[in-house]
């Protein structure tokens, strides 16, 4: 049996279709479909797979795993599959030209100051180099400078989560030599990049001497939770999510609220389903006074994907399954819609461009939390 | 740690020697319409420059993404040139004011990158401006030079295209 049949399990598959199934990017018409990529991997056609037209198809949610009777990891399988591309010279036909690529792997290079701390305000307090947290503060302001057209102000939940800390009493490390966790680069299938920036980011962590590291975006979480653990290197770290960190320490937040907000949640993929966290989430939101959340038809692991995860792919199938979510965001009646990852952010506001909108207030769940700071 | 190095020729280091015998490598994005035609207006006029880039022609500047740029300079280019027709111009009417708009984009991005923001730069150059092609070219390799070599300029970064020896007309006769 072949590594990658065996170590994704996909060499269980009994064809039940499940996955097609619950496939959003199926669901939607596209002519993709999970059962046929595991038949063919599993019959021994994986060069057909890696140089087919569906290689970078996959959103990676995972929703098709959460269904799966025989548990195949069928994500983990997409990215050992795109590796072999990758060593192939097979390209995903990157939306925005491979730009953000580009800039990931210049990252990975190394070699430059950047100039990614400009949101720190001075009222924010933080430490460079030391201290029991880590806060690790994600490459928003980089989709900022890049989404000028969307007016995402990404960057305004990482303020804010930093705020949040502060009122717990932590002062957290705040790096500017901090760089991108990896996290596309990994589901791109480029592992040299991904591997020279872990072992960056976990010596970064590592000469801080922190012990938690709390991260308000999804990616760099199910990152640093997962695919770091080969490179710690006997580092002791506890990672979370904000949301889990708010979780634990709800009673020193001493929350106000203001009017009666209704809000609904959008779980992110790596959030809901890869790190299992929905939990968290939706409890720190009921204790935001004024805040009623109410949730979506399809929530919490069985939540729909922004389908874009990995800047890997777009096409009209991907905004018919933003347009319908963001559809369903309206029919609950909230007027703000909350998620706890940048991507979803950019990709749901990206829908709202489209002709015909459907317009709903995005915010991320560390401002909707500091906006009820006493 | 090099980002996807396909066929690389050793023999020729991207790495300089010394540095008096370093020379930048600058990719220069011209429109089908002016700036490539003022470049072939100085090859016609025999306006002397310095030979140190190399160019790449699009239809139009406002083709010219943020991801060309980037890519240009993770594959180890010391510097940028994006040059298209003037305000007024354009062939495709205002396709050069969509080339602003990446640019400017562009240009952020590289500031939080934290690359030298004299690296990129946007000119105007029509059909007819031969000589001011030539001064743009020799001022901003000047320009790049003084910076030096990019920080991601290593070896094996960038792709060796092998040029091949120019036949004169006698040869293939």
């Amino acid at each position: 049996m072949q590594p990658l049949t065996r170590d994704t399990n996909a060499w269980a598959c009994y064809d039940c279709g499940k996955c097609t199934a619950t496939c959003p990017l199926a669901r939607a018409g596209a002519p993709y479909s999970p059962r046929r990529q595991v038949l063919a991997t599993n019959l021994g056609g994986i060069d057909a797979v890696v140089h087919g037209a569906n290689l970078f198809t996959c959103l990676t949610c995972a929703a098709c795993d959460t269904h799966c009777p025989a548990e195949v990891d069928y994500v983990s399988l997409v990215r050992r599959l795109r590796e072999r591309g990758f060593d192939a010279s097979v390209e995903p036909d990157c939306p925005h030209g491979g730009a953000l690529q580009s800039l990931m792997r210049m990252m990975a290079a190394g070699g430059t100051r950047q100039d990614r701390l400009g949101w720190l305000d001075g009222d924010l307090k933080s430490d460079p180099a030391a201290g029991r947290v880590f806060f690790w503060s994600g490459c928003t302001v980089y989709y900022d400078a890049f989404f000028p057209e969307l007016a995402v102000r990404t960057v305004d939940g990482t303020r804010a989560a930093l705020r949040l800390l502060n009122r717990l009493g932590e002062v957290p490390v705040v790096s500017p030599e901090e760089r991108c966790c990896g996290h596309d680069l990994a589901w791109n299938g480029d592992r040299a990049s991904f591997e020279a920036l872990a072992r960056h980011n976990v010596e970064l962590v590592r000469s801080s001497g922190a012990e938690v590291l709390v991260a308000p975006c999804a990616e760099c979480a199910r990152t640093w939770r997962l695919d770091y653990v080969p490179f710690l290197n006997g580092l002791k770290l506890e990672v979370l999510h904000l949301s889990e960190f708010l979780a634990g320490r709800l009673g020193d937040l001493e929350l106000r609220g203001g009017g009666g907000t209704k809000v609904t949640f959008q779980d992110p993929c790596r959030l809901g389903r890869h790190l299992g966290v929905t939990k968290a989430p939706r409890q720190v939101l009921r204790a935001v006074p004024g805040v009623e959340l109410v949730d979506m038809r399809r929530s919490g692991v069985r939540s729909v994907c922004c389908a874009g995860g990995t800047w890997s792919s777009c096409d009209r199938y991907a905004k018919q399954i933003q347009v319908e979510r963001l559809r369903e965001a309206r029919a609950t009646g909230a007027e703000v819609l909350v998620t706890a990852c940048p991507k979803c952010q950019v990709h749901l506001r990206c829908a709202m461009q489209d002709p015909n909108p459907i317009e709903i207030e995005m915010r991320d769940l560390a401002e909707v939390v500091s906006a009820a700071l006493a | 740690m090099t980002p996807r190095s396909r066929s690389t020729s050793q023999s020729k280091a991207a790495a300089p020697a010394s540095v008096s015998s370093w020379q930048p490598r600058i990719v220069v994005f011209a429109c089908n319409w002016c700036s490539y035609a003022g470049a072939d207006t100085a090859g016609v006029s025999r306006i002397q420059h310095q030979p140190h880039f190399r160019m790449i022609r699009v239809m139009c500047s406002g083709r010219i993404q943020p991801g060309f740029v980037l890519r240009a300079f993770e594959r180890g280019a010391d510097g940028v040139l994006v040059s298209g027709c003037h305000f007024g111009d354009c062939h495709y009417l205002f396709g050069n004011e969509r080339a602003v708009e990446q640019f400017d984009k562009t240009h952020r991005l590289l500031g939080l990158l934290g690359l030298e923001p004299d690296r990129l730069r946007l000119e105007w150059i029509s059909a007819a401006e031969g000589a001011r092609f030539a001064a743009v070219i020799d001022e901003f390799t000047d320009q790049v030079r003084a910076l030096g070599p990019s920080p991601f300029a290593r070896p094996g970064t960038s792709l060796e295209i092998e040029v091949p020896e120019t036949v004169s007309t006698a040869e293939v006769r």
